[in-house]
């Protein structure tokens, strides 16, 4: 498997201020070097001169613990104990740091190795200066603890002691310094706590929401339930006069709010949150609610099987002569999966802080994609890009929700009118009437059987959303997706119909769904060949190879490593044992982020048709090195339980344009009594490190429908799992 | 108004609306934003601080309420032999993923280790079932307590 690293690799020395080593990437630290000493903020690495090294953090934590995990790749090559390093957070600037994203599990894919490189050469300066103050050729020294060694003589030098001198020394070609053999690792592969835990468990401020500037006031912004709506007309004098609120005006919007982040809405700015958000039951609104002012879920749905008659809008991949193969099959199955809306609903709700003035603009923003989000306040307030400074403040979970960033360029508009310093917050119902929903979808699927039970031909005409052929984010379905390559004929088409709530990412978009669509469907054709499920996942599977191309960010389906996490979690489920009547075990698996996973599940299905999930056995290959295993287990366990409950709980629905869900009383979150053991068993290969954020979930929701099936016989074709289907006859 | 509620072992004087919810109240006022706000409708338990030693919703629990109550936040849980036990635990146990909700379940876990010190799983699960996650730390969050009532 190939994985392009297109990060710039050049590496710039630079004295920091106080007389220590700093290395950054790029441009800014260039500029750093050519003279500005005012900032470090730049930097990645600084060796102080007690020998204690600050590391950079440079990706938005959301609780995917990349503020621990990438700083120990730099550590460990560095060669330093953990105990010695502080981690900063980073500001956004991408001509810094590069990709500065929460999203896509990329962060340990892309960084594996540069950072390792990073403190690898920061290394090779630290010991090129000790070489020279001793006189001794570089080579017969050695590193340990963040001492330089000369062995032959005995002679030692601390980082601290050296890093002025290293400072101005060439850099080394990163290409060029030496890595150290895993074998050897001290830090990476090594279970560490994350390193804000203590502030956490102790209340200290961290998050977006807990910014507090001299001055700063609260708002409140309210906008049409429906997306896209405006304001026809609004009374805001009930609002005006209560105590404590400040301002209170019409935002007209800014073009459209897709683009701009910016709705038009009634901007409440007050002494304290709480009555600013009170303050916006008071409004007298009248909306124009606008072109999806009818929407509902059930339209939707009668629209998505009409669609589904009609020969599907556009063509994705298909073999020739595809009918005349699926007519001609021995067996034949045919089926209609569909899924809701979710919303994201990380614990903290949306919030931003903003202040601006001189022109200049600061901002505290829990965000997954800060710079986006920069654009776009500063076409809001025509204020240079520059001239913007974006905190990434610690975010209270994201699953995707922040990679949008709507509430930056409504914290800054009311900061900018309010010439102080602003901080906004969304209510819990703001959130989750105005997510960027996973959207839902509609599978209408056909396979073909022949004799032998073999798979030969697998049909989908996938109803998803968007418009003028366009689908909407994370609506769409692309050719090479399992088992595209693994069956002789295939035709995968898709129709759509406008969206009447913005969609956007949600942890393993896409794969979320169709994970569970593609490996619950499997199933039904294993169980129409009256083939052992994963016996049928392996045969289809075949010998280990390389299925599909490596293009774009995409590599193609490893058949060796995904039988290897099948045949791994099977054992460790006890795959095929007998289990009590009405319970039952279901396994599934899935390629995503270049991460393979599988899980098996164990049901028990109620005489009334509740389901509880008893336990879930989990194996991953996320290749040759996992770099936390704490933090890895943390990932894999969460995004297992996270796919349970929106298996069994969670639908967003419409109604009259607006989601008919407001907090979490009616859009239910786990809750710990619900949460079943996972057991999580880990496939080492020998492949790049990828990440973890997000490739344990898609085969959840499949394994689960799976073992239901295995325990009843009522086949899964629609979340959230429905008891009323289960009930016992 | 003005109020003086015992918090954290401190006469703290607020002048705020007796209505205004406790949560912000400590957030704004008292400048102790570890008490974290959700939902607003005591569903998800992040706004979680003691009164008196016992679990309540801050964001439910309006300051004129309070009265002479002696309301414990997470910035002083601490002093107490089981908080300060808690909070060891969830950091040597690496709990949080994204850390938000963990004041709220520190806290209702505090009141749990107050009156029932070496808790069961199924006793956990009741005391614990108000406090959400949305990242599901459920299984370290239980371990957790446990060990915190193994350590005390």
């Amino acid at each position: 498997m190939g994985i392009e690293l297109n990060r710039r690799s050049v590496l710039t020395a630079l004295a920091a201020a106080g007389g220590g080593l700093t290395l950054g990437f790029g441009p800014a630290a260039r500029v750093l070097a050519a003279g500005a000493t005012a900032s470090k903020l730049n930097t990645y690495v600084t060796v102080h001169g007690d020998g204690r090294v600050t590391i950079m953090a440079q990706n938005p934590e959301i609780g995917q613990g990349v503020k621990t995990s990438i700083p120990q790749l730099v550590a460990e090559e560095l060669d330093v104990d953990w105990s010695a390093v502080s981690i900063e957070q980073a500001l956004a600037d991408t001509a810094v740091y590069g990709r500065q994203v929460a999203g896509g599990s990329m962060a340990t894919t892309l960084q594996y190795e540069p950072l390792r490189r990073m403190g690898a050469t920061a290394r090779a300066m630290l010991v090129a200066a000790a070489a020279a103050r001793w006189g001794v050729p570089a080579g017969e020294c050695t590193t340990a603890h963040g001492v330089v060694l000369h062995p032959a003589s005995g002679r030692a030098l601390g980082y601290g002691d050296v890093a002025a001198d290293a400072a101005k020394l060439p850099v080394p070609d990163a290409a060029s310094v030496r890595l150290k053999d895993p074998a050897a690792f001290a830090i990476i592969g090594k279970p560490l706590t994350g390193v804000d835990n203590r502030k956490l468990v102790t209340g200290v401020p961290l998050f977006g929401i807990d910014t507090r500037l001299p001055g700063m006031v609260y708002a409140s912004f309210e906008k049409c339930p429906v997306f896209g709506g405006t304001i026809k007309s609004a009374d805001l004098g009930k609002a005006k006069a209560i105590k404590g609120v400040i301002d209170i005006y019409v935002v007209p919007g800014n073009g459209n709010p897709a683009v701009t982040g910016l709705s038009a809405g009634v901007a409440i700015v007050a002494d304290s949150w709480w009555t600013a958000n009170r303050a916006r039951d008071a409004l007298a609104i009248v909306w124009d609610d606008g072109a999806m002012a009818g929407a509902s879920s059930a339209g939707l749905a009668a629209k998505a099987a009409a669609l589904a008659k009609l020969p599907p809008q556009q063509s994705v991949v298909s073999t020739t002569d595809f009918d005349a193969a699926l007519a001609g099959a021995a067996k034949r199955v045919d089926a209609v999966y569909s899924y809701p809306y979710l919303a994201h609903a990380p614990m903290e709700p949306m919030n931003c802080t903003a202040q601006v003035s001189g022109g200049k603009v600061e901002i505290w923003a829990p965000t997954q994609n800060p710079e986006p989000g920069r654009a776009q306040v500063a076409a809001a307030l025509g204020i240079a890009p520059a001239d913007i400074t974006i905190h990434m403040t610690r975010c209270g979970g994201g699953f995707g929700r922040r990679l949008t960033n709507e509430y930056m360029v409504e914290a800054a508009v009311i900061a900018a009118k309010a010439g102080r310093p602003v901080k906004l917050i969304w209510s819990r119902e703001q959130d989750m009437q105005h997510s960027t929903y996973r959207p839902a979808g509609f599978h209408n699927l056909s396979a073909g059987i022949d004799a032998s039970g073999k798979l030969t031909a697998w049909r989908n005409h996938f109803v998803s959303f968007g418009r003028d052929g366009k689908f909407a984010k994370s609506a769409q379905i692309a050719p090479g997706l399992f088992p595209d390559g693994f069956v002789e004929n295939i035709n995968i088409g898709a129709s759509m119909q406008p969206t009447p709530l913005d969609t956007g990412f949600l942890r393993a978009p896409v794969s979320n769904a169709f994970g569970f669509v593609f490996q619950s469907f499997l199933d039904e054709c294993a169980v129409a060949a009256g083939v052992d499920p994963l016996a049928y996942r392996r045969q289809i599977l075949g010998a280990p190879r390389i299925v599909g191309e490596v293009k774009s960010g995409h590599a193609g389906l490893d058949t060796g490593r995904t039988r290897a996490v099948l045949d791994t979690v099977a054992k460790a489920a006890g795959w095929g044992r007998n289990v009590a009547p009405r319970s039952g075990l279901g396994i599934a698996f899935y390629y995503s982020h270049f991460g393979y996973f599988a899980s098996v599940a164990e049901v028990k299905v109620a005489d009334d048709g509740s389901v509880q999930v008893v336990k879930v056995w989990v194996a991953g290959d996320c290749g040759r090195q996992v770099v936390n295993p704490s933090g890895a287990n943390n990932q894999i366990v969460g995004s297992t339980l996270d796919a349970i409950n929106s298996t069994l709980n969670q639908a967003i629905t419409v109604a009259d344009g607006r989601v008919e869900q407001h907090n979490f009383d009616d859009y239910l979150l786990l809750r710990m009594p619900d949460a079943p053991p996972v057991e999580v068993t880990m496939v080492t290969s020998d492949n790049p490190p990828t990440g973890l954020g997000e490739p344990a979930y898609p085969p959840v929701p499949a394994a689960i429908g799976n073992a239901i099936f295995a325990a009843t016989g009522v086949r899964v074709r629609s979340l959230p799992v429905d008891p009323a289907l289960l009930k016992k006859v | 108004m003005v109020y003086t509620l015992s918090v954290n072992g401190k006469a703290t004087r607020l002048d705020v609306e007796g209505e205004m919810p406790l949560l912000w109240a400590l957030r704004e006022v008292c400048d102790l934003p570890g008490t974290k706000f959700g939902c607003g409708i005591a569903q998800c338990g992040a706004c979680t601080v003691l009164l008196d030693g016992v679990a309540v919703r801050s964001c439910q629990t309006p300051v004129a309420s309070v009265g002479t109550g002696k309301v414990v936040t997470i910035e002083g849980v601490g002093a107490s032999k089981h908080g300060k036990a808690l909070q060891d635990a969830w950091v040597a146990g690496d709990v949080a993923q994204c850390g938000y909700c963990q004041a709220g379940q520190i806290m209702s876990a505090a009141a749990l280790l107050a009156v029932t010190p070496a808790p069961s799983d199924s006793e956990i699960d009741a005391a614990m079932a108000g406090n959400l996650c949305r990242c599901a730390t459920y299984p370290r969050i239980r371990a957790a307590i446990h060990a915190a009532a193994k350590g005390v």
